[in-house]
């Protein structure tokens, strides 16, 4: 008797022990993003104080070095929105075209083949991509920027968002591709059945049957684009200034991301946290791309 | 004596090296309801599917022999399989609206066939509910999603959008087989009524379903048909002996 109670001790031992390391190991991620948050809080939200919340938002001049000094991030927000957008009106319709090309016209052979060929394309270091966007992407811009406009080192808003644009498709090809194939084989026949033709059936019932989850990868793409900083440091140019549309896609600008990386290395007191709170908007940005992501996922499960 | 719809000749149908139908000769009739029966495998359902030409989407399948529909090869190389699918249209085991609104469901048919007037849209729409015996249930809520009907209204939903583009013929492949005993004899008795308009061909597992709705039946085995003729004679007095195993019930 004495015997089975003490191996039910026992068993009870390692339950308990294994459910506590598996709680450890959950606190450990969480504990994770609590302490970047404290982290960008503690180290960039003095400065905001400091500087003051619309003199740092929306501030049209970032010259942490002037007498007195200045810092306004609005010049590197707008550069983030224009690079983002930009990478998002060039990387998602090819991105989409091709999904719904592997899923549904493509041949398996040569499915085969093109299927790890954009896997690798997703483990490309982003040092390597910023090279590429230096010497193949750069130059034909220069050269559309001098033609359309009156000069342009091609180091510009617009190189950043073609190479960015590239850099997204994995993303959005990959989740694309799985929602289309997710989406049952029955409305395709039931369309077929109609008369409609093989496109018609796979653009007007198909992908839109999938379009939360077609959405749900454009957010992971912007998501990718917004956070991105060694490519786009190596082809945006990096100035600090407003771009204006249209011209203002020829010249360079400078992304949260990158002002963050440009400065950090030689940056003190006021300057070092204020580049802190560069991150606290970058973060901001991530958080809520995060929830509206996480927003249409549970809308696409019910 | 009816005319004649669909006439088939010697079809056979292979996937591959598997061969699913063995010299297949059958005649279906205008205005008639044809039953397929037969044990799961025995490829009625491919034949049904080969009527509307939805087997070209199956990777290694082929066939030989003809399907003459009113006496024109539908497998012939000009023939526009898109017409050929506007003119025999399908409702599927499971109910499959497409996950957009009751009219959109609808209204993909015709919009597909170059239907672009609103009017005459919301004419379309309204005559294949009423048709389908459905529009009572779902005219006050078109714009709402087809997918929040219950199991037996999303397939009247799929008649209707069948018979949205104007079919001659209606293929059904077991479309009450997923349905309670209710929605099930709601869907038999639209089918009786719609055989004044069209012909219908329809597979089914459930025997009494073959005798209550059907003019004709025929038996498949092994992909053969075994027997064939009018259902009243294939209950009553089977000429082969597998038949009548099959019919009651001993095996199968």
């Amino acid at each position: 008797m004495r015997n089975v109670k003490d191996r039910l001790r026992a068993w009870d031992f390692k339950e308990i022990l294994a459910v506590w390391v598996f709680r450890i190991c959950a606190c450990g991620s969480i504990a994770a993003i609590a302490l970047i948050c404290l982290f960008l809080f503690l180290g960039g939200g003095p400065a905001i104080i400091e500087i003051g919340l619309t003199n740092f938002l929306f501030g049209r001049s970032w010259a942490p070095l002037n007498i007195p000094a200045e810092f306004g991030v609005l010049p590197m927000i707008a550069g983030s929105v224009y690079i983002t957008v930009g990478a998002v009106i060039i990387g998602v319709p090819i991105g989409i075209f091709t999904a719904v090309f592997l899923a549904f016209m493509c041949p398996k052979k040569l499915h085969k083949l093109l299927k790890p060929i954009i896997n690798l394309l997703a483990g490309i270091p982003s040092v390597v991509y910023g090279f590429f966007g230096m010497r193949a992407i750069v130059p034909v811009i220069r050269n559309i920027s001098l033609a359309l406009t009156d000069g342009g080192s091609g180091a510009s808003i617009l190189s950043a968002s073609v190479l960015l644009g590239i850099m997204i498709l994995p993303t959005i090809i990959a989740i694309s591709e799985s929602s289309i194939r997710a989406i049952s084989k029955e409305y395709y026949e039931g369309a077929l059945a109609l008369g409609a033709s093989h496109v018609r059936s796979v653009f007007f019932v198909v992908v839109p049957a999938a379009k939360s989850g077609i959405l749900a990868s454009v957010v992971l793409g912007i998501g990718r684009a917004v956070g991105e900083t060694m490519a786009v440091v190596m082809v945006a140019g990096n100035q600090a200034m407003i771009p204006i549309f249209p011209e203002g896609i020829f010249r360079g600008g400078r992304s949260l991301t990158a002002n963050i990386v440009l400065e950090m290395a030689y940056a003190t007191d006021l300057h070092r946290d204020a580049l802190i709170a560069t991150a606290i908007v970058l973060f901001c940005f991530i958080f809520l791309i995060n929830i509206i992501f996480t927003f249409l996922v549970r809308k696409d499960k019910n | 004596m009816l005319k004649c719809k669909f006439d088939v000749k010697g079809l056979d149908l292979y996937y591959s090296d598997f061969q699913a139908l063995k010299k297949v000769d059958l005649e279906m009739s205008e205005n008639e309801i044809m039953a397929f029966i037969g044990p799961s495998g025995c490829g009625k359902s491919t034949f049904l599917r080969t009527l509307n030409r939805m087997n070209d989407i199956v990777e290694g399948c082929r066939i030989e022999g003809k399907i003459l529909l009113d006496g024109k090869d539908i497998y012939a190389k000009n023939v526009d399989v898109n017409q050929l699918r506007k003119r025999v249209g399908m409702v599927f085991q499971k109910p499959n609206p497409f996950p957009q609104s009751v009219y959109d469901n609808i209204a993909y048919g015709p919009i597909t066939h170059g239907i672009r007037k609103k009017t005459d849209l919301d004419e379309i729409v309204e005559k294949a509910l009423k048709d389908a015996a459905i529009w009572e249930e779902v005219k006050d809520r078109l714009r709402k999603s087809a997918l929040g009907l219950s199991g037996g209204q999303q397939q009247r939903l799929c008649i209707a959008r069948a018979l949205a583009v104007e079919p001659e013929i209606l293929l059904m492949d077991e479309p009450t087989s997923a349905l309670d005993p209710v929605s099930t004899g709601t869907i038999e008795d639209l089918m009786v009524e719609l055989r004044e308009k069209y012909t219908i061909i329809i597979v089914t597992h459930n025997m009494q379903q073959a005798t209550r709705i059907s003019d004709k039946t025929a038996f498949f085995l092994m992909g053969e048909v075994i027997e064939y003729g009018k259902t009243i004679d294939i209950f009553s007095n089977p000429k082969h002996k597998r038949t009548e195993n099959y019919i009651t019930g001993r095996f199968g």
